[in-house]
């Protein structure tokens, strides 16, 4: 461990960059000065050389060239590769989930409306933002629902058992985050508040939900919620589980809040005291505003957080992604794919939360050349 | 008046709840501990019969709980030193693959993560018969990982405490003065009689071996519990790599070049200057991550490694339909392991922060 970071400080034994006395072209310049500067940096490029030529060819076989795509059957996969003819077959469950096909178009329309609501609120120096934020958090989930649920407006009912896929994943997420958002920053505010019982009440729901597993909350949304409503009053499971989701997650964002009100100098606070401002236009006008700068990163990291932490209804029985995996890995028309099958649900979740985090980093920098 | 609120809308809730698990079954109540069980509980640490109580269940689960959770912290550290180490390289390559490694991990469900291990890779291994042989004697197959065991003797009631006590007392030793200077690595030569006091307590050591349809002898680690650890550690491990290159960025250049320029060789510049100054700043976000750690191993329910989530959610609140009495235990014992963990760390903070300074 201390070799590789002992690379950091100058070695002797290094090339010299000139030692032929040629001016070497810029490969092989680029080539000596990354990977054989020293000749413990040698030796750790050859081993890892050798290491990537055992890996990598096997694996590209499995993945690519010995790998079966078209066909509609498990008799078309007869190479010793992947069978990605399951995945392509199965394409269509793994992302709406048990939604009646002829009814998916209701929710691409619902992923259209989510991007048409997002980009004012995600545009820079937009005007009205926080019209375009009451927007995205107001009409949009009630659009959502409507086309989604249906049974009015002569869209067919659908119930939200046949919900799965990824349109349950990110469904739950955006819930998720509509939810527990508003809960935190009413949570960092009554964790800074002067009264006593506001301030223990916060600190004891923050700490105790950040100490706990989700999994004991999901459990508790699915088996013990029920218990503790009245005679007659049944509560749908998935509504359930994304209430148990705000609920634990309203903890993480309340921290994260409260790292960007701490940022924010006590000078802007009094300032606008001293401006004749009533505590709420204090609040809403200039320090959240500030705050909010601080704190986007912090919230998207919050975001795919939950956004990965959504396969967890799983195991309380509802058909996310993974979920649908699994499901479909017990197809007996489709055993012993579960390679593929987890390996697929791993590379969309990447591809969703790479996109996020690098959504988030470039707004960190663009943050950080502001200041 | 708030709290007036609260108080009644938790009454409220708790005598709903009070009814109708009185419609159920007996009062609410953690006097169901002392009953009898009626399950197995497939891996454990100290022994267990069906039929013992649901308290000894208890504390089989949480011994497993914290026997996954100690395990996958040692190993999230140490592989999050070396990646995140990596990740500072000179070297393209090196430097690159860290990057990767952290991204991917980063960026996938932890629970996808665990299931592939132990689907995808655990139960792709040879069967029995066909066991992948390792080095001194171990065993490796679809039935988990056959470690050799050690079988006592008569001296080992005194010698492997002995021997305990010596391996303790290093850490101590290493500080103790000796001649001016603390006695340091020379304190390792202490390792020697710890080994021999273990050695005599050794009568034959247990060799894993194929008997009839099965392997007999030896300590058998379950699959459940690789896939659970991996799972858990090169998670845990690639937020940790992030903690450790932010911490040794951190330090100050000018205090490597000071260093470097008083004659101090590289390696001594990195754990003497450069390592000492980061481990400051890496403590208490690492020490979240290891609280992620022991809350995440209830993922273990995904791949029925039986610790606390997946038995008291399950098979024991099956049997004995006590689902509010459940709920309050798990959230208790795991409240209180986590809090305890942080005082600890807390502890260990306000310790190395105090000494450097």
């Amino acid at each position: 461990m201390s070799d590789a970071a002992a690379q950091r400080m100058p070695m002797p034994g290094g090339f010299a960059p000139d030692r032929t006395g040629r001016t070497p072209s810029r490969p092989i310049e680029w080539a000596r000065r990354n990977l054989f500067s020293s000749v413990f940096n040698t030796i750790l490029t050859l081993v890892v050389l050798v290491l990537a030529a055992l890996i990598v060819p096997p694996v590209f076989r499995w993945a690519v060239t010995h790998a079966t795509i078209l066909g509609m059957t498990r008799a078309a996969c007869t190479g010793d590769g992947a069978c990605w003819t399951f995945i392509r077959v199965r394409f269509p469950r793994f992302v709406y989930g048990n939604y009646p096909s002829e009814q998916y178009w209701r929710v691409d329309v619902v992923v259209a409306l989510l991007v048409a609501f997002c980009r004012p609120v995600l545009r820079e120096g937009g005007r009205h933002r926080w019209l375009s934020v009451l927007l995205l958090l107001i009409v949009f989930p009630t659009l959502a629902a409507i086309l989604l649920t249906g049974g009015i407006f002569g869209l067919a009912y659908v119930d939200t058992s046949l919900w799965g896929g990824l349109m349950l994943d990110l469904i739950v997420s955006f819930v998720t985050v509509a939810g527990s958002l508003p809960l935190g920053i009413v949570l960092a505010f009554g964790r800074r508040s002067q009264l006593l019982v506001v301030r223990t009440l916060s600190v004891g729901y923050i700490e105790v939900w950040r100490g706990v597993p989700l999994l004991t909350v999901l459990f508790m949304s699915a088996v013990v919620m029920p218990l503790f409503l009245p005679d007659g009053v049944s509560v749908d499971r998935l509504l359930r589980a994304m209430a148990a989701l705000v609920l634990f997650n309203a903890a993480y964002m309340a921290e994260v809040v409260r790292g960007g009100l701490q940022g924010i100098a006590p000078g802007q606070e009094e300032a606008a005291d001293s401006l004749g401002l009533s505590w709420l236009q204090v609040q809403a006008f200039i320090v959240l505003p500030q705050a909010f700068r601080i704190i986007v990163p912090g919230i998207i990291n919050t975001v795919v957080d939950l956004f990965k932490d959504t396969t967890l209804v799983t195991i309380i029985g509802l058909f996310d992604l993974l979920g649908a995996v699994e499901q479909a890995l017990k197809d007996p028309a489709w055993l012993g794919f579960a390679t593929e099958g987890y390996v697929f649900s791993a590379a969309m979740f990447f591809v969703c939360c790479f996109a996020m985090s690098a959504y988030g980093r470039s707004m960190e920098r663009r943050l950080a050349m502001g200041q | 008046m708030l709290l007036g609120v609260v108080v009644a809308v938790a009454w409220f809730l708790v005598s709903i709840a009070a009814s109708s698990s009185g419609r159920r079954h007996a009062a609410l109540g953690f006097g169901y501990l002392a009953d009898p069980t009626n399950f197995d509980i497939p891996f454990r640490l100290i022994p267990w019969a069906v039929g013992d109580s649901y308290g000894r269940a208890l504390l089989v689960c949480v011994l497993n709980t914290l026997l996954v959770s100690a395990m996958s912290i040692v190993a999230a550290t140490l592989l999050g030193l070396l990646v995140g180490i990596m990740r500072l390289s000179t070297n393209w390559l090196v430097r690159n693959i860290a990057l990767g490694f952290v991204e991917l991990v980063r960026n996938t469900p932890q629970l996808v993560q665990i299931i592939f291990w132990y689907v995808a890779v655990l139960q792709t291994l040879p069967g029995p018969r066909q066991s992948i042989r390792l080095p001194f004697g171990t065993l490796l197959n679809i039935r988990g990982l056959y470690l050799p065991s050690f079988i006592a003797n008569d001296l080992a009631a005194t010698q492997w405490p002995l021997a305990l006590v010596l391996l303790l007392a290093i850490p101590f030793v290493w500080r103790l003065p000796f001649r001016g200077f603390p006695f340091g690595v020379k304190s390792l030569l202490l390792l020697m009689p710890a080994l021999l006091a273990f050695l005599a307590g050794v009568d034959h050591t247990d060799l894993p071996a194929m008997q009839g349809f099965n392997i007999a002898g030896g300590v058998q680690v379950v699959p459940e519990l690789v896939a659970l650890w991996a799972g858990l550690s090169i998670y845990a491990a690639a937020f940790i790599a992030e903690i450790v290159r932010a911490a040794i960025l951190s330090v100050h250049k000018g205090q490597r070049e000071a260093a470097l320029s008083l004659g101090l060789r590289p390696r001594q510049v990195l754990s003497k200057v450069v390592l000492p100054q980061a481990l400051r700043v890496m403590v208490p976000p690492t020490t979240s991550q290891y609280l992620n750690i022991i809350k995440s191993s209830s993922l273990g329910a995904a791949v029925a490694y039986p610790e606390l989530y997946e038995i008291f959610a399950g098979t024991a609140m099956m049997q004995s339909n006590r689902e509010i009495e459940s709920i309050a235990l798990l959230m208790g014992v795991f409240l209180s392991i986590n809090l305890a963990v942080s005082a600890f760390m807390n502890w260990y903070n306000h310790r190395i922060v105090f000494l450097g300074r």
